[in-house]
């Protein structure tokens, strides 16, 4: 995978952390190699909303990126939760459910961007830079 | 099945495969099944429900779905099972999810569930009583066929029954 300009914490310039939640093990696997490329570090990971909610609060990621449909909780409702207790959250929504209904509903909820699956890497980076240093939390190196 | 409602899961398809497969994507063939459906290669099913209910079945060729895997994860890859499954539930999840993203963006409503990995038995048991269409696509790492089967509302299922026993 193409390497990208490591983007890393403003505060303390070090990597930035991860939650990645997605009930498709072979999905959060595939966001991981992403992650890696950016020169961040996953944090933790989740299979569901319900289990979001407490890897958020376990791990207290820079970034959580989140997918939508899921069992048990979908994503939608996480993010709703964890912004109620965490307003600072950064999530970025990843699903391959993207109609305009489900990305303003994220947005509402306080999910700070969306990406449709496939994901494109350098899609995603940009993205991720731009919810980063958005909130002056983190800059590319 | 009206091909209005085709058409988002073609586009679909084409539109993932072509970005996973780094491939151009044909279709080889479009069938309509009623009496249960073989499977190809290993295959993921995903319930839709509103205006229409239904569910669609994404069936790929194990070398089609080692060549996405290896995309996604941005190496070369081999798969074992379960690397086979997981690669084909999360295709099928991105094909339909971005099908059912157009036909909600056209006004109708619909929602999907997460991907189900069915077997041999459960495929004949799924396409029982069901018309479904069968869309076979043709890339140069294998074939990916897509079952879609949108069933009538309950409701005039049972009118159908009430006036097949009179």
């Amino acid at each position: 995978m193409k390497q990208f300009e490591p983007l890393t914490r403003k505060i303390d310039n070090q990597p930035v952390r991860y939650l990645v939640v997605d009930d498709s093990v072979f999905a959060r696997k595939s966001l991981a190699k992403m992650i890696e490329a950016f020169g961040g570090t996953v944090a933790g990971e989740a299979g569901d909303g319900l289990t979001a909610i407490t890897e958020y609060g376990r791990t207290n990621p820079d970034i959580v990126l989140m997918d939508i449909t899921m069992p048990q909780m979908e994503g939608i409702e996480a993010v709703e939760r964890i912004v109620r207790d965490h307003p600072e959250a950064r999530i970025v929504m990843v699903s391959s459910v993207g109609y305009q209904d489900n990305i303003l509903a994220a947005l509402q909820k306080g999910a700070r961007h969306f990406v449709q699956k496939p994901v494109k890497p350098d899609a995603l980076y940009e993205i991720i830079r731009y919810v980063l240093s958005d909130e002056g939390v983190a800059a590319p190196v | 099945m009206k091909l209005d409602l085709i058409q988002p899961f073609i586009s679909a398809v084409d539109t993932v495969l072509a970005e996973t497969m780094q491939t151009p994507v044909t279709i080889g063939g479009l069938s309509m099944e009623d009496d249960g459906y073989r499977k190809k290669g290993v295959a993921a099913m995903i319930a839709i429900k509103g205006a229409i209910e239904g569910r669609v079945i994404l069936d790929m060729e194990p070398r089609a779905a080692s060549r996405v895997a290896s995309y996604l994860a941005g190496e070369q890859v081999t798969l074992d099972d379960q690397g086979l499954r997981e690669t084909v539930s999360e295709l099928a999840n991105m094909v339909i999810g971005n099908a059912v993203t157009l036909l909600n963006d056209r006004g109708s409503t619909y929602k999907v569930y997460p991907p189900e990995l069915i077997s041999e038995e459960q495929m004949q048991k799924e396409g029982a009583d069901t018309e479904a269409t069968v869309l076979a696509f043709e890339t140069q790492h294998g074939n990916v066929y897509m079952n879609i089967a949108m069933r009538y509302f309950r409701r005039r299922q049972r009118e159908r029954s009430t006036v097949a026993i009179s």
